[in-house]
């Protein structure tokens, strides 16, 4: 058995957290059969306190702050950036708007550990957080379809899955921050979002200004009624259209929901409603108008493992898994990040299969496109594959990438079947000692995600990987 | 009753069975049933379950026959047809001979063990274990002697196994063991060959590391697995244990060619190691 440690680091609209898991992996395939590694376990074993985000002014993160804040936790948990594997830095909510996120979260992910990566989209978040939640994994052991809502300070990331897998996500402004408040109702923040909430009820709400109870839920519970919309409980009006957060899906389930379920900072105000602005915003209004919404009728409501944490915890746990356990890799080249992935359709990886061209014209415009120099092929591959259709493959790859990519750089390839390692050393046989190659395989891959292969552990045998998507380039 | 007879008849009993349905108005349940031993008809649960979902989850994740009903005690017609296909095509994987065909197009030739036919290979393990006088003297002659590694195949108790997973295994490994720059030895086939025979071809060749690729037993689930046998040093009397196994070679395990690049990797590891079995450490 092989462990890894694993941080997930969420720096979110309203709070900022560290945890620490780790993830244990076995060989499950039996001593007389070729190796199968599976990850066995994942254990959370250190969980920061919830801080609050350390903002310099509206518009930015106090980078140093957080900075401090996560080597607190590295230092309280006992541990160094050198004994961390894997993991995740995800910069969510608002805060992944702030002008300089990219920034910061670029101090954060060279700080915190070698093959730490830097994640960020609210689809993405989306699904972290479902994983986070539970909400995955009731959807798995129960063999039905569950929504995970992570209602944050800025944004509620909704997911669907279905056993297991992920069919639907998506994102909307609404979150526990969007309005700010002093003890004596003076809104001191309001965000265009609850803005145009209010807007739309003909709420008079200013910044500045004292403003009501009564007018504040009347938000509140028109955002519970856009929620109760976004699920397709309710006829949808055009207010949801604009509260839908950039860059994000459009949350459309084409399968009945099974059971709902709450995370974020605001499912605790859900769970246990608190009088008044206890945070000094509408959090804890927002959970009372949901409690009493038609959600919590309408939906079967299963309460998750994580609330506040779930987004960190699926940060850090869930975003690592493992390449398969017959792989082909030339030694000292790993770890490797932030590698754009080329996903061949089933077409172009017929002409592959061929030794038809085509790829190399293929990668030279992708390259153009993620300005990167340094690619991997991705596709399906085949179950089982014939020895002649192997090497007609490795010997078109490895001529149309050895085209494509600038000198000294390595070919990678990446296939869902179990192939790798006898494509690898056929690639490796068709150019010589030309380029180094990588082949693994048991890893999906979607045109434009971008991967991150770890160290090999267990004897080498296996490499952890992290399929993510990027948003900021 | 032959096998061939069996067939038939349960050929003769489906094509019954589809006429009755179709003649009384019934369709069949689905397209795929036209053969009931294809994965897609066996996909199909044959009982109404509370939660067909669920039922559907498990069946692909065994090959197991749940979901497959009964008709008061005893298994419904078409699970015992089922059976008893899988159970022909078992049998048939032992006595067929494996296509001279296959072995010609990987340009093997045949040498044979003590057994003169398979009734006396299924009966006389002893006699599968060792090799004729002939087959020492034609070994002898055509193979290269005192090889690093010496490679051949035998139909064990699955011709099916070796004719589907031959041609895909065998240029892989002796392409991959090539690359590694070990001195290989001409590969053959040995008709009527048991594990144990591979201490006979080690010792007749003189080859450090001898690897049979082998049919195995079929059950009802496949009759296409192979394994590979590999020893160090073997010996006539050497215990089991000296024995190094990768099993579960076919089409729904480890594929073929991938079981050929990691055979090859084990292969080198027993040389490096100058131990096999329970003494290798992987």
């Amino acid at each position: 058995m092989a462990s890894i440690l694993s941080v997930g680091v969420d720096i979110g609209t309203s709070t900022t957290q560290v945890i620490f898991s780790r993830i244990d992996m076995e060989n499950t395939g039996g001593y007389f059969s070729v190796p199968r590694v599976s990850i066995v376990d994942k254990q959370v074993i250190f969980k920061s306190p919830v801080y609050l985000t350390p903002l310099k002014t509206q518009v930015l993160i106090d980078g140093a702050a957080v900075r401090d804040l996560v080597a607190g936790a590295y230092r309280q948990a006992g541990y160094t950036p050198a004994d961390v594997n894997t993991g995740a830095v995800i910069i969510t909510g608002e805060s992944a708007r702030k002008e300089n996120a990219a920034e910061v979260l670029n101090q954060l992910s060279d700080f915190a550990g070698e093959f730490v990566v830097s994640t960020a989209g609210p689809d993405l978040e989306s699904i972290i957080a479902g994983k986070g939640s539970g909400a995955y994994q009731y959807s798995m052991d129960n063999g039905c379809t569950a929504v995970n809502l992570d209602i944050g300070g800025g944004t509620t990331n909704i997911v669907m899955f279905k056993d297991g897998e992920t069919v639907a996500k998506g994102c909307l402004d609404i979150g526990g921050r969007l309005i700010r408040l002093e003890q004596d109702l003076t809104v001191t923040y309001i965000s265009p979002a609850a803005q145009a909430v209010a807007d739309a009820l003909g709420a008079e709400i200013e910044k500045g200004r004292r403003t009501s109870y009564a007018v504040l839920e009347r938000i509140t519970d028109k955002m519970a009624d856009l929620l109760l919309q976004a699920l397709g409980a309710k006829p949808q009006e055009p207010l949801l259209t604009r509260i839908q957060t950039p860059e994000s899906s459009w949350f459309m389930p084409d399968e009945p929901i099974h059971a709902i379920c709450f995370s974020g900072g605001v499912a605790d105000c859900i769970a246990q409603p608190q009088e008044g602005i206890p945070y000094g915003d509408i959090g804890a209004i927002l959970g009372r108008s949901i409690a009493g919404s038609e959600l919590m009728k309408r939906f079967r409501c299963i309460s998750g493992s994580e609330t506040i944490r779930a987004t960190v915890v699926g940060a850090g746990t869930y975003t690592t898994s493992i390449s398969g356990s017959t792989i082909d890799y030339a030694d000292g080249l790993l770890p490797l990040k932030n590698i754009p992935a080329l996903k061949l359709n089933a077409q172009e990886q017929a002409d592959c299969f061929a030794g038809r061209d085509g790829l190399e014209r293929q990668m030279r415009w992708f390259m153009e496109q993620s300005a990167s120099d340094l690619i991997a092929v991705a596709m399906a591959g085949e179950r089982d594959p014939d020895y002649a259709t192997v090497c007609r493959t490795a010997e078109c790859l490895a001529h149309e990438m050895d085209a494509a990519l600038p000198q000294g750089k390595p070919l990678i390839v990446i296939l869902e079947h179990d192939m790798a390692k006898v494509l690898g050393m056929a690639m490796r046989r068709a150019l010589g000692e030309r380029r180094k190659v990588i082949c693994i395989d048991s890893i999906k891959v979607e045109q434009g995600d971008y991967v991150d292969l770890g160290r090999p552990v267990l004897d080498g045998l296996v490499i952890p990987i992290v399929v993510k998507t990027l948003l900021f380039g | 009753m032959d096998e061939k007879l069996i067939a038939q008849i349960v050929e003769e009993v489906i094509r019954q069975l589809q006429a009755v349905q179709t003649q009384g108005g019934q369709k069949p349940t689905c397209s795929a049933c036209e053969d009931i031993t294809s994965p897609a008809c066996k996909a199909v649960p044959m009982l109404k379950a509370q939660d067909p979902e669920a039922l559907l989850r498990m069946k692909r994740k065994t090959n197991a026959r749940i979901g497959v009903g009964k008709a008061g005690a005893r298994l419904n017609t078409q699970t015992m047809l089922t059976l008893r296909a899988d159970h022909a095509q078992a049998r048939d994987a032992v006595f067929v001979d494996v296509n001279p065909q296959v072995l010609e197009d990987l340009g093997l030739f045949t040498v044979q063990t003590c057994c003169e036919d398979k009734n006396t290979y299924v009966t006389r393990p002893d006699l599968g274990r060792t090799l004729s006088k002939e087959a020492v003297k034609t070994l002898k002659e055509k193979c290269v002697m005192n090889p690093d590694v010496q490679i051949y195949a035998a139909d064990g108790l699955s011709s099916t196994a070796i004719q589907v997973n031959l041609p895909k295994i065998l240029p892989v490994l002796m392409d991959s063991l090539k690359a590694k720059g070990l001195k290989v030895g001409t590969p053959f086939f040995l008709r009527f060959g048991r594990v144990g025979s591979q201490e006979h071809v080690a010792e007749t060749l003189g080859a450090k590391v001898v690897c049979v690729l082998i049919g195995e037993r079929p059950g009802l689930a496949t009759a296409e697995s192979m394994s590979a046998y590999i020893a160090y040093n073997a010996y006539v009397g050497m215990p089991e244990s000296k024995r190094t196994v990768v099993s579960n070679i076919h089409k729904d395990g480890t594929a073929a060619v991938e079981a050929g690049a990691y055979v090859a990797d084990v292969i080198e590891m027993i040389l490096d190691q100058k131990a096999s079995g329970v003494e290798l450490v992987k």
